[in-house]
Protein backbone atom coordinates (compact mmCIF):
# COMPACT_ATOMS: atom_id res chain seq x y z
CA UNK A 1 0.00 0.00 0.00
CA UNK A 2 2.92 2.45 -0.20
CA UNK A 3 2.60 5.80 -1.38
CA UNK A 4 -1.41 4.85 -1.87
CA UNK A 5 -1.49 8.94 -1.75
CA UNK A 6 1.15 9.81 -3.78
CA UNK A 7 -1.09 11.68 -6.68
CA UNK A 8 -2.94 13.41 -3.86
CA UNK A 9 0.31 15.43 -2.94
CA UNK A 10 -1.17 17.93 -5.83
CA UNK A 11 -3.69 18.70 -4.12
CA UNK A 12 -2.49 18.51 -0.72
CA UNK A 13 0.91 20.21 -1.44
CA UNK A 14 3.35 21.25 1.57
CA UNK A 15 2.10 24.81 1.53
CA UNK A 16 -1.44 23.78 1.97
CA UNK A 17 -0.57 20.95 4.70
CA UNK A 18 1.47 23.77 6.82
CA UNK A 19 -0.84 26.23 6.19
CA UNK A 20 -3.66 23.93 7.68
CA UNK A 21 -1.69 23.17 10.60
CA UNK A 22 -0.32 25.86 11.36
CA UNK A 23 -2.98 28.44 9.60
CA UNK A 24 -1.47 32.16 9.71
CA UNK A 25 -3.50 35.37 11.35
CA UNK A 26 -5.52 33.01 13.22
CA UNK A 27 -6.83 34.92 16.03
CA UNK A 28 -9.63 37.37 16.85
CA UNK A 29 -8.68 41.14 15.92
CA UNK A 30 -10.27 43.27 18.54
CA UNK A 31 -10.52 46.72 17.31
CA UNK A 32 -11.87 44.74 13.79
CA UNK A 33 -13.84 47.46 11.64
CA UNK A 34 -15.66 44.43 9.44
CA UNK A 35 -16.08 41.00 10.21
CA UNK A 36 -18.16 38.51 8.63
CA UNK A 37 -18.90 34.60 9.44
CA UNK A 38 -18.81 32.30 6.54
CA UNK A 39 -20.58 29.07 6.32
CA UNK A 40 -20.88 25.79 4.73
CA UNK A 41 -23.48 23.80 6.14
CA UNK A 42 -22.90 21.06 4.02
CA UNK A 43 -19.82 20.01 6.14
CA UNK A 44 -19.36 22.35 9.07
CA UNK A 45 -16.81 24.41 8.23
CA UNK A 46 -17.01 27.90 9.86
CA UNK A 47 -15.22 31.17 9.58
CA UNK A 48 -15.22 34.71 11.26
CA UNK A 49 -13.12 36.93 9.48
CA UNK A 50 -11.81 40.36 11.25
CA UNK A 51 -10.65 42.88 8.92
CA UNK A 52 -8.93 46.26 10.42
CA UNK A 53 -9.37 49.19 7.27
CA UNK A 54 -6.56 51.79 6.95
CA UNK A 55 -7.79 55.42 6.68
CA UNK A 56 -7.67 55.57 2.89
CA UNK A 57 -9.99 52.09 2.76
CA UNK A 58 -7.36 49.44 2.31
CA UNK A 59 -7.34 46.48 4.52
CA UNK A 60 -4.53 47.20 6.98
CA UNK A 61 -4.68 43.96 8.57
CA UNK A 62 -7.17 40.95 8.04
CA UNK A 63 -7.30 37.66 10.14
CA UNK A 64 -9.86 34.80 10.82
CA UNK A 65 -11.23 32.18 13.36
CA UNK A 66 -13.22 28.68 12.98
CA UNK A 67 -13.28 25.62 12.04
CA UNK A 68 -12.28 23.33 8.87
CA UNK A 69 -10.83 21.24 6.54
CA UNK A 70 -7.11 21.47 5.60
CA UNK A 71 -8.43 23.04 2.20
CA UNK A 72 -10.48 25.49 3.78
CA UNK A 73 -8.00 26.65 6.84
CA UNK A 74 -5.22 26.82 4.60
CA UNK A 75 -7.09 28.73 1.48
CA UNK A 76 -7.97 31.39 4.41
CA UNK A 77 -4.61 31.48 5.85
CA UNK A 78 -3.11 32.54 2.08
CA UNK A 79 -6.54 34.93 1.81
CA UNK A 80 -5.64 36.73 4.75
CA UNK A 81 -2.04 37.31 3.92
CA UNK A 82 -2.42 38.01 0.25
CA UNK A 83 -4.97 40.61 0.80
CA UNK A 84 -3.09 42.84 3.45
CA UNK A 85 -2.49 46.44 1.97
CA UNK A 86 -5.39 45.68 -0.67
CA UNK A 87 -7.78 48.22 -1.97
CA UNK A 88 -11.24 46.75 -1.26
CA UNK A 89 -12.07 46.42 -5.21
CA UNK A 90 -8.01 44.86 -5.74
CA UNK A 91 -9.41 42.70 -2.91
CA UNK A 92 -12.69 41.58 -4.33
CA UNK A 93 -10.81 41.28 -7.98
CA UNK A 94 -8.64 38.95 -6.73
CA UNK A 95 -11.30 36.94 -5.31
CA UNK A 96 -12.66 36.56 -8.33
CA UNK A 97 -9.66 35.46 -10.44
CA UNK A 98 -9.19 32.86 -7.35
CA UNK A 99 -12.58 31.21 -7.57
CA UNK A 100 -11.67 31.26 -11.29
CA UNK A 101 -8.54 29.36 -10.55
CA UNK A 102 -10.40 27.04 -7.63
CA UNK A 103 -13.03 25.97 -10.17
CA UNK A 104 -11.08 25.62 -13.19
CA UNK A 105 -7.34 24.70 -12.52
CA UNK A 106 -6.10 27.95 -14.24
CA UNK A 107 -7.21 31.77 -14.95
CA UNK A 108 -6.16 32.50 -18.48
CA UNK A 109 -7.53 36.00 -18.34
CA UNK A 110 -6.12 37.40 -15.17
CA UNK A 111 -5.07 40.57 -14.95
CA UNK A 112 -1.41 40.78 -15.30
CA UNK A 113 -1.31 43.33 -12.10
CA UNK A 114 -2.98 40.31 -10.06
CA UNK A 115 -0.11 37.90 -11.09
CA UNK A 116 1.92 37.69 -8.00
CA UNK A 117 -0.93 36.79 -5.35
CA UNK A 118 -2.07 34.59 -7.81
CA UNK A 119 1.50 32.60 -7.69
CA UNK A 120 1.03 32.73 -3.86
CA UNK A 121 -2.66 31.18 -4.08
CA UNK A 122 -1.44 28.60 -7.15
CA UNK A 123 -0.80 25.82 -4.66
CA UNK A 124 -5.27 25.52 -4.25
CA UNK A 125 -5.43 25.09 -7.88
CA UNK A 126 -5.41 21.51 -7.27
CA UNK A 127 -9.31 21.60 -5.75
CA UNK A 128 -10.59 22.26 -9.22
CA UNK A 129 -10.40 18.37 -9.79
CA UNK A 130 -12.27 17.94 -6.78
CA UNK A 131 -15.50 19.14 -7.12
CA UNK A 132 -17.33 18.61 -3.73
CA UNK A 133 -14.14 20.33 -2.33
CA UNK A 134 -13.77 23.58 -4.25
CA UNK A 135 -16.27 25.32 -2.36
CA UNK A 136 -14.24 24.06 1.02
CA UNK A 137 -11.35 26.45 -0.94
CA UNK A 138 -13.35 29.48 -1.76
CA UNK A 139 -15.15 29.71 1.55
CA UNK A 140 -13.17 32.06 2.64
CA UNK A 141 -12.95 34.59 -0.40
CA UNK A 142 -16.56 34.28 0.02
CA UNK A 143 -16.73 35.36 3.58
CA UNK A 144 -14.02 38.34 2.52
CA UNK A 145 -16.70 40.06 -0.05
CA UNK A 146 -19.53 39.83 3.11
CA UNK A 147 -17.32 41.40 5.46
CA UNK A 148 -16.67 44.28 2.72
CA UNK A 149 -20.11 44.30 1.75
CA UNK A 150 -21.18 44.61 5.05
CA UNK A 151 -23.33 41.84 4.65
CA UNK A 152 -22.24 39.94 7.50
CA UNK A 153 -22.91 36.59 6.46
CA UNK A 154 -21.77 34.21 4.01
CA UNK A 155 -22.17 30.63 2.58
CA UNK A 156 -20.56 28.71 0.24
CA UNK A 157 -23.90 26.67 -0.45
CA UNK B 1 -37.57 -18.30 7.76
CA UNK B 2 -37.77 -21.10 10.43
CA UNK B 3 -37.48 -24.70 9.69
CA UNK B 4 -36.59 -23.96 6.09
CA UNK B 5 -32.97 -24.68 5.06
CA UNK B 6 -31.12 -21.56 3.17
CA UNK B 7 -28.05 -22.01 1.32
CA UNK B 8 -25.17 -20.82 3.35
CA UNK B 9 -24.26 -16.92 3.11
CA UNK B 10 -21.87 -17.08 0.55
CA UNK B 11 -20.64 -12.97 -0.21
CA UNK B 12 -18.49 -13.69 -2.99
CA UNK B 13 -22.10 -15.19 -4.89
CA UNK B 14 -23.86 -11.82 -3.26
CA UNK B 15 -21.96 -9.37 -4.72
CA UNK B 16 -21.96 -11.00 -8.07
CA UNK B 17 -25.46 -9.73 -7.77
CA UNK B 18 -24.62 -6.48 -7.98
CA UNK B 19 -23.53 -4.91 -11.47
CA UNK B 20 -21.93 -1.92 -9.85
CA UNK B 21 -19.31 -3.47 -7.79
CA UNK B 22 -17.74 -5.32 -10.72
CA UNK B 23 -17.87 -2.13 -12.91
CA UNK B 24 -14.16 -0.58 -13.34
CA UNK B 25 -13.49 2.54 -11.53
CA UNK B 26 -11.02 5.18 -11.89
CA UNK B 27 -7.05 4.25 -11.64
CA UNK B 28 -8.09 0.60 -11.64
CA UNK B 29 -9.05 0.04 -8.05
CA UNK B 30 -12.00 -2.30 -7.69
CA UNK B 31 -15.10 0.27 -5.67
CA UNK B 32 -15.43 -0.76 -1.87
CA UNK B 33 -18.64 0.67 -0.70
CA UNK B 34 -18.77 1.98 2.36
CA UNK B 35 -21.41 4.05 2.41
CA UNK B 36 -24.41 1.85 2.40
CA UNK B 37 -26.22 3.80 5.14
CA UNK B 38 -26.58 6.67 3.07
CA UNK B 39 -27.99 4.67 0.13
CA UNK B 40 -27.31 0.93 -0.85
CA UNK B 41 -26.52 -0.63 -4.65
CA UNK B 42 -29.06 -2.13 -6.23
CA UNK B 43 -29.05 -5.97 -7.23
CA UNK B 44 -29.93 -7.46 -10.99
CA UNK B 45 -32.80 -8.68 -9.24
CA UNK B 46 -34.36 -4.84 -8.73
CA UNK B 47 -33.41 -3.81 -11.89
CA UNK B 48 -34.62 -5.80 -13.71
CA UNK B 49 -38.03 -6.13 -11.83
CA UNK B 50 -38.26 -2.43 -12.36
CA UNK B 51 -37.43 -2.25 -16.63
CA UNK B 52 -39.55 -5.82 -16.80
CA UNK B 53 -42.41 -4.06 -15.37
CA UNK B 54 -41.88 -0.95 -18.00
CA UNK B 55 -41.67 -3.14 -20.41
CA UNK B 56 -44.48 -5.35 -20.21
CA UNK B 57 -46.56 -4.19 -17.57
CA UNK B 58 -47.05 -0.70 -17.01
CA UNK B 59 -49.81 1.54 -16.59
CA UNK B 60 -51.29 3.91 -14.10
CA UNK B 61 -52.85 2.17 -11.07
CA UNK B 62 -56.66 1.97 -9.82
CA UNK B 63 -57.89 4.05 -12.43
CA UNK B 64 -58.37 2.13 -16.00
CA UNK B 65 -60.75 -1.10 -16.58
CA UNK B 66 -58.02 -2.34 -18.81
CA UNK B 67 -55.88 -5.00 -18.44
CA UNK B 68 -52.88 -3.00 -18.41
CA UNK B 69 -53.66 -0.88 -16.06
CA UNK B 70 -55.24 -4.14 -14.06
CA UNK B 71 -51.76 -5.80 -13.75
CA UNK B 72 -49.99 -2.66 -13.11
CA UNK B 73 -52.23 -2.53 -9.97
CA UNK B 74 -51.90 -6.30 -8.76
CA UNK B 75 -48.08 -5.57 -8.62
CA UNK B 76 -48.13 -2.39 -6.90
CA UNK B 77 -50.97 -3.65 -4.12
CA UNK B 78 -48.85 -7.07 -4.56
CA UNK B 79 -45.26 -4.69 -3.35
CA UNK B 80 -48.07 -3.51 -0.65
CA UNK B 81 -48.80 -6.99 0.64
CA UNK B 82 -44.91 -8.43 0.68
CA UNK B 83 -44.06 -4.93 2.76
CA UNK B 84 -46.78 -6.05 4.75
CA UNK B 85 -45.18 -9.70 5.38
CA UNK B 86 -41.61 -8.20 5.39
CA UNK B 87 -42.70 -6.59 8.51
CA UNK B 88 -45.06 -8.88 9.97
CA UNK B 89 -47.68 -6.41 9.46
CA UNK B 90 -51.29 -8.04 10.37
CA UNK B 91 -53.06 -6.57 7.39
CA UNK B 92 -51.75 -4.95 4.30
CA UNK B 93 -53.79 -2.11 5.12
CA UNK B 94 -51.69 -1.14 7.46
CA UNK B 95 -49.03 -0.52 4.89
CA UNK B 96 -49.21 2.89 3.23
CA UNK B 97 -46.30 3.62 0.44
CA UNK B 98 -44.78 7.32 0.56
CA UNK B 99 -41.38 8.54 -0.84
CA UNK B 100 -39.34 7.72 2.13
CA UNK B 101 -38.92 7.51 5.61
CA UNK B 102 -38.71 11.24 5.97
CA UNK B 103 -42.56 11.95 4.17
CA UNK B 104 -43.40 8.61 6.62
CA UNK B 105 -42.35 10.97 9.31
CA UNK B 106 -44.01 14.34 8.43
CA UNK B 107 -46.94 12.27 7.39
CA UNK B 108 -47.61 11.12 11.01
CA UNK B 109 -46.81 14.51 12.67
CA UNK B 110 -49.03 15.72 10.39
CA UNK B 111 -51.53 13.20 10.03
CA UNK B 112 -51.73 11.73 14.22
CA UNK B 113 -49.83 15.06 14.79
CA UNK B 114 -52.20 17.59 14.18
CA UNK B 115 -55.03 15.92 13.49
CA UNK B 116 -54.95 13.32 16.96
CA UNK B 117 -52.70 14.59 19.46
CA UNK B 118 -53.91 17.02 21.68
CA UNK B 119 -51.60 20.36 21.78
CA UNK B 120 -51.07 19.81 25.43
CA UNK B 121 -49.38 16.17 24.56
CA UNK B 122 -45.39 16.35 23.99
CA UNK B 123 -43.48 14.41 21.36
CA UNK B 124 -40.28 12.49 22.73
CA UNK B 125 -37.29 11.57 20.70
CA UNK B 126 -33.77 11.36 21.42
CA UNK B 127 -30.19 12.94 20.60
CA UNK B 128 -29.53 10.10 18.35
CA UNK B 129 -31.98 11.08 15.92
CA UNK B 130 -31.54 11.53 12.55
CA UNK B 131 -33.00 15.34 11.16
CA UNK B 132 -35.47 13.51 9.66
CA UNK B 133 -37.14 12.64 13.23
CA UNK B 134 -36.35 16.02 14.60
CA UNK B 135 -37.38 18.86 12.33
CA UNK B 136 -40.89 17.79 11.71
CA UNK B 137 -41.68 17.71 15.06
CA UNK B 138 -40.34 21.50 15.81
CA UNK B 139 -42.56 22.21 12.91
CA UNK B 140 -45.50 20.30 14.61
CA UNK B 141 -44.01 22.20 18.10
CA UNK B 142 -44.19 25.49 16.59
CA UNK B 143 -47.12 25.05 14.51
CA UNK B 144 -49.19 23.58 17.50
CA UNK B 145 -47.01 24.06 20.46
CA UNK B 146 -46.47 20.27 21.17
CA UNK B 147 -43.91 20.33 23.59
CA UNK B 148 -40.60 18.51 22.06
CA UNK B 149 -38.84 16.30 24.26
CA UNK B 150 -35.63 14.83 24.22
CA UNK B 151 -33.74 12.03 25.82
CA UNK B 152 -30.41 12.04 26.53
CA UNK B 153 -27.86 9.43 24.99
CA UNK B 154 -25.14 7.89 27.11
CA UNK B 155 -21.54 8.43 26.46
CA UNK B 156 -20.93 4.88 24.92
CA UNK B 157 -23.63 5.69 22.52
CA UNK B 158 -26.87 4.36 24.41
CA UNK B 159 -29.56 5.54 24.98
CA UNK B 160 -30.03 6.90 28.55
CA UNK B 161 -32.83 4.16 29.70
CA UNK B 162 -33.49 6.00 33.40
CA UNK B 163 -33.82 9.48 31.28
CA UNK B 164 -36.53 8.04 29.13
CA UNK B 165 -38.21 6.97 32.02
CA UNK B 166 -38.16 10.35 33.74
CA UNK B 167 -39.30 11.94 30.66
CA UNK B 168 -42.57 9.88 30.24
CA UNK B 169 -42.82 10.24 34.03
CA UNK B 170 -45.61 12.87 34.20
CA UNK B 171 -47.47 11.12 31.80
CA UNK B 172 -47.99 13.90 29.18
CA UNK B 173 -46.02 12.37 25.84
CA UNK B 174 -48.77 11.63 23.44
CA UNK B 175 -46.16 10.11 21.20
CA UNK B 176 -42.25 8.78 21.44
CA UNK B 177 -41.01 9.33 18.35
CA UNK B 178 -37.00 7.27 18.01
CA UNK B 179 -34.72 5.53 15.18
CA UNK B 180 -34.73 1.73 15.68
CA UNK B 181 -30.73 2.14 14.92
CA UNK B 182 -29.12 5.30 15.02
CA UNK B 183 -27.35 6.35 11.35
CA UNK B 184 -23.92 7.40 13.12
CA UNK B 185 -23.34 5.23 16.38
CA UNK B 186 -24.86 2.18 15.27
CA UNK B 187 -26.38 1.46 17.92
CA UNK B 188 -29.53 -0.62 17.96
CA UNK B 189 -32.24 0.73 20.46
CA UNK B 190 -34.24 -1.30 22.93
CA UNK B 191 -37.56 -1.16 21.12
CA UNK B 192 -39.35 -3.68 23.03
CA UNK B 193 -38.72 -1.94 26.77
CA UNK B 194 -39.00 1.64 24.56
CA UNK B 195 -42.58 0.45 23.68
CA UNK B 196 -43.81 -1.19 27.33
CA UNK B 197 -42.45 2.06 28.93
CA UNK B 198 -44.04 4.22 26.67
CA UNK B 199 -47.07 2.63 26.39
CA UNK B 200 -47.13 1.74 30.00
CA UNK B 201 -47.58 5.90 30.48
CA UNK B 202 -50.20 6.64 27.52
CA UNK B 203 -47.39 7.36 24.90
CA UNK B 204 -47.87 5.71 21.51
CA UNK B 205 -44.55 4.78 19.62
CA UNK B 206 -43.11 5.87 16.16
CA UNK B 207 -40.10 4.19 14.71
CA UNK B 208 -38.01 5.04 12.64
CA UNK B 209 -36.31 1.55 11.04
CA UNK B 210 -34.46 3.29 8.17
CA UNK B 211 -31.14 1.80 9.20
CA UNK B 212 -32.66 -1.01 11.25
CA UNK B 213 -34.71 -2.95 8.83
CA UNK B 214 -31.92 -3.27 6.28
CA UNK B 215 -29.79 -5.16 8.92
CA UNK B 216 -31.97 -7.08 10.71
CA UNK B 217 -35.64 -8.93 10.53
CA UNK B 218 -38.14 -6.61 11.91
CA UNK B 219 -41.41 -7.97 13.24
CA UNK B 220 -43.83 -5.14 14.15
CA UNK B 221 -46.10 -7.01 16.14
CA UNK B 222 -43.77 -8.38 18.39
CA UNK B 223 -41.97 -5.35 19.15
CA UNK B 224 -45.83 -3.78 19.30
CA UNK B 225 -44.97 -0.26 18.20
CA UNK B 226 -47.86 1.93 16.73
CA UNK B 227 -46.04 3.37 13.49
CA UNK B 228 -42.59 2.32 11.88
CA UNK B 229 -40.99 3.23 9.00
CA UNK B 230 -38.12 2.62 6.56
CA UNK B 231 -37.11 3.42 3.00
CA UNK B 232 -36.72 1.24 -0.24
CA UNK B 233 -33.43 3.28 -1.41
CA UNK B 234 -31.39 1.82 1.66
CA UNK B 235 -32.92 -1.79 1.35
CA UNK B 236 -30.81 -2.54 -2.18
CA UNK B 237 -34.13 -1.02 -4.00
CA UNK B 238 -35.02 1.95 -5.67
CA UNK B 239 -34.98 5.64 -4.62
CA UNK B 240 -38.65 7.48 -4.32
CA UNK B 241 -40.58 4.71 -2.29
CA UNK B 242 -40.71 4.22 1.61
CA UNK B 243 -43.22 2.71 4.00
CA UNK B 244 -45.13 3.96 6.63
CA UNK B 245 -46.68 1.25 8.90
CA UNK B 246 -49.70 1.95 11.10
CA UNK B 247 -51.82 -0.02 13.05
CA UNK B 248 -55.17 0.35 11.31
CA UNK B 249 -57.04 1.61 14.22
CA UNK B 250 -54.51 4.66 13.91
CA UNK B 251 -54.73 5.41 10.53
CA UNK B 252 -58.44 4.89 10.59
CA UNK B 253 -58.55 7.91 12.96
CA UNK B 254 -56.05 10.07 10.99
CA UNK B 255 -57.06 12.62 8.64
CA UNK B 256 -55.67 12.76 5.23
CA UNK B 257 -51.79 14.46 4.76
CA UNK B 258 -51.79 15.09 1.10
CA UNK B 259 -55.36 15.72 -0.69
CA UNK B 260 -56.01 14.84 -4.29
CA UNK B 261 -56.72 12.10 -6.72
CA UNK B 262 -56.69 8.23 -5.47
CA UNK B 263 -57.53 9.32 -1.90
CA UNK B 264 -60.91 10.09 -2.18
CA UNK B 265 -64.28 8.57 -2.30
CA UNK B 266 -66.39 10.93 -3.64
CA UNK B 267 -65.85 14.68 -4.41
CA UNK B 268 -68.36 17.55 -4.59
CA UNK B 269 -67.36 21.09 -4.63
CA UNK B 270 -69.03 21.72 -1.28
CA UNK B 271 -66.70 18.39 0.18
CA UNK B 272 -65.21 15.03 -0.38
CA UNK B 273 -65.39 11.65 1.50
CA UNK B 274 -62.41 10.35 2.34
CA UNK B 275 -60.79 6.57 1.09
CA UNK B 276 -60.39 4.06 3.20
CA UNK B 277 -56.76 3.59 4.13
CA UNK B 278 -54.38 2.94 2.86
CA UNK B 279 -55.75 5.01 0.01
CA UNK B 280 -56.28 7.98 2.11
CA UNK B 281 -52.80 8.37 2.40
CA UNK B 282 -52.11 7.85 -1.25
CA UNK B 283 -53.16 10.59 -2.66
CA UNK B 284 -52.05 11.29 -6.69
CA UNK B 285 -50.25 8.78 -8.62
CA UNK B 286 -47.93 6.59 -6.60
CA UNK B 287 -44.18 4.98 -7.18
CA UNK B 288 -45.81 2.54 -9.35
CA UNK B 289 -42.39 1.36 -10.52
CA UNK B 290 -40.58 1.71 -7.75
CA UNK B 291 -43.23 -0.10 -5.51
CA UNK B 292 -41.71 -3.09 -7.81
CA UNK B 293 -38.35 -2.57 -7.40
CA UNK B 294 -39.35 -2.47 -3.93
CA UNK B 295 -41.16 -5.39 -3.99
CA UNK B 296 -38.21 -7.24 -5.66
CA UNK B 297 -35.67 -5.95 -2.73
CA UNK B 298 -37.30 -7.59 0.11
CA UNK B 299 -38.01 -10.47 -1.85
CA UNK B 300 -33.87 -10.84 -2.61
CA UNK B 301 -32.94 -10.02 1.19
CA UNK B 302 -35.98 -12.46 2.27
CA UNK B 303 -34.49 -15.75 -0.09
CA UNK B 304 -31.23 -14.81 1.12
CA UNK B 305 -32.71 -14.85 4.57
CA UNK B 306 -32.81 -11.61 7.07
CA UNK B 307 -31.31 -13.71 10.09
CA UNK B 308 -28.37 -14.37 7.98
CA UNK B 309 -27.73 -11.16 6.57
CA UNK B 310 -27.87 -10.21 10.41
CA UNK B 311 -25.32 -12.64 11.62
CA UNK B 312 -22.74 -11.71 8.37
CA UNK B 313 -23.01 -8.26 9.69
CA UNK B 314 -22.29 -9.53 13.00
CA UNK B 315 -19.58 -10.76 11.83
CA UNK B 316 -18.34 -7.79 10.24
CA UNK B 317 -19.08 -5.53 12.84
CA UNK B 318 -16.73 -7.50 15.27
CA UNK B 319 -13.63 -8.03 12.92
CA UNK B 320 -14.02 -4.02 12.48
CA UNK B 321 -13.74 -3.21 16.17
CA UNK B 322 -10.72 -4.99 16.11
CA UNK B 323 -9.32 -3.52 12.79
CA UNK B 324 -10.48 -0.28 13.56
CA UNK B 325 -9.18 -0.35 17.13
CA UNK B 326 -4.96 -0.97 15.67
CA UNK B 327 -5.41 2.75 13.95
CA UNK B 328 -3.28 4.98 15.88
CA UNK B 329 -5.04 8.58 16.61
CA UNK B 330 -8.66 7.33 15.88
CA UNK B 331 -12.46 7.74 18.07
CA UNK B 332 -15.26 5.97 17.01
CA UNK B 333 -18.20 7.96 18.40
CA UNK B 334 -20.14 5.11 20.51
CA UNK B 335 -19.46 2.07 21.62
CA UNK B 336 -23.09 0.44 22.05
CA UNK B 337 -23.36 -3.54 22.90
CA UNK B 338 -25.61 -4.01 20.50
CA UNK B 339 -25.04 -2.09 17.22
CA UNK B 340 -24.75 -2.72 13.47
CA UNK B 341 -22.95 -2.05 10.72
CA UNK B 342 -22.50 1.79 11.43
CA UNK B 343 -18.78 3.62 12.27
CA UNK B 344 -18.46 7.03 12.38
CA UNK B 345 -15.14 8.53 13.55
CA UNK B 346 -12.86 11.41 13.59
CA UNK B 347 -8.89 10.98 13.37
CA UNK B 348 -6.49 13.66 15.53
CA UNK B 349 -4.21 14.15 12.47
CA UNK B 350 -6.91 15.08 9.75
CA UNK B 351 -10.19 16.58 9.25
CA UNK B 352 -13.16 14.59 8.23
CA UNK B 353 -13.57 15.61 4.45
CA UNK B 354 -9.53 15.53 4.19
CA UNK B 355 -9.97 12.12 4.95
CA UNK B 356 -13.19 11.39 2.94
CA UNK B 357 -10.77 12.64 -0.32
CA UNK B 358 -7.70 10.44 0.63
CA UNK B 359 -10.02 7.47 0.76
CA UNK B 360 -11.70 8.10 -1.99
CA UNK B 361 -8.40 8.18 -4.13
CA UNK B 362 -8.18 4.33 -3.01
CA UNK B 363 -11.01 3.54 -4.23
CA UNK B 364 -13.04 3.43 -0.94
CA UNK B 365 -16.48 5.70 -0.94
CA UNK B 366 -17.82 6.74 2.47
CA UNK B 367 -19.78 9.88 3.98
CA UNK B 368 -17.97 12.80 6.08
CA UNK B 369 -19.72 15.34 7.15
CA UNK B 370 -22.50 15.38 10.05
CA UNK B 371 -24.86 12.87 8.35
CA UNK B 372 -28.22 14.51 9.16
CA UNK B 373 -27.49 14.55 12.59
CA UNK B 374 -26.17 17.31 14.00
CA UNK B 375 -27.18 17.59 17.51
CA UNK B 376 -25.95 14.21 17.65
CA UNK B 377 -22.17 15.44 16.46
CA UNK B 378 -22.57 18.54 19.03
CA UNK B 379 -23.40 15.73 22.04
CA UNK B 380 -20.37 14.00 21.39
CA UNK B 381 -18.24 17.32 20.99
CA UNK B 382 -17.37 16.27 17.15
CA UNK B 383 -18.10 19.70 15.83
CA UNK B 384 -16.03 19.09 12.53
CA UNK B 385 -18.48 16.09 11.98
CA UNK B 386 -16.96 12.44 11.47
CA UNK B 387 -16.26 10.07 8.65
CA UNK B 388 -18.45 7.40 8.42
CA UNK B 389 -18.45 3.74 7.03
CA UNK B 390 -21.26 1.71 6.77
CA UNK B 391 -21.80 -1.85 5.45
CA UNK B 392 -24.22 -3.37 3.48
CA UNK B 393 -24.82 -7.32 3.14
CA UNK B 394 -22.18 -7.60 0.18
CA UNK B 395 -19.55 -5.73 2.53
CA UNK B 396 -16.48 -8.45 3.03
CA UNK B 397 -13.64 -8.43 5.74
CA UNK B 398 -11.33 -7.36 3.15
CA UNK B 399 -12.92 -4.31 2.30
CA UNK B 400 -12.97 -3.63 6.54
CA UNK B 401 -9.01 -4.14 6.11
CA UNK B 402 -8.48 -2.47 3.55
CA UNK B 403 -10.07 0.81 4.87
CA UNK B 404 -8.34 -0.14 8.16
CA UNK B 405 -4.82 0.17 6.23
CA UNK B 406 -5.95 3.08 4.36
CA UNK B 407 -7.03 5.08 7.42
CA UNK B 408 -3.49 4.20 8.83
CA UNK B 409 -1.77 5.35 5.76
CA UNK B 410 -3.80 8.49 5.32
CA UNK B 411 -2.88 9.44 9.28
CA UNK B 412 1.16 9.20 7.88
CA UNK B 413 0.09 11.93 5.03
CA UNK B 414 -1.14 14.55 6.71
CA UNK B 415 1.09 13.83 10.32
Amino acid sequence: MSGLFDDLRDLYQEVILDHGRRPRNFRRLEDADATARGDNPMCGDRIELFLKRAPDGTIADAAFQGRGCAISTASASLMTEVVKGKAPEQAKALGAAFRELAMTGACPDCDAALAEDMERLAPLSGVHEFPSRVKCATLAWHTLNAALDGTKEASSE
Amino acid sequence: MDGVTTAPFDVARIRQDFPILSQPQARGRPLVFLDSGASAQKPRAVIEAMVRCMETAYANVHRGAYRLSELATDAYEAARAAAARFLNAADAREVVFTRNSTEAINLVAHAWGRGVMQPGQAVLISELEHHANIVPWQMLRDDKGNELRVCRVTDAGELDMEDLASKLADGKVGLVAMAHMSNVLGTVTPVERIVALAHAHGAKVLLDGSQAAVHRRVDVQAIGCDFYCFTGHKLYGPTGIGVLWARLEHLDRMPPFLGGGDMIASVTFERSEWAPPPAKFEAGTPAIVEAVGLHAAIDYVTAIGMPAIEAHERALVDHAMGALSEVPGLTLLGRAQDRGGVFAFAMDAAHPHDLATLLDRAGIAVRAGRHCAEPLHARFGAENGTTRASFGLYTTKEEVDLLARALIEAREFFR
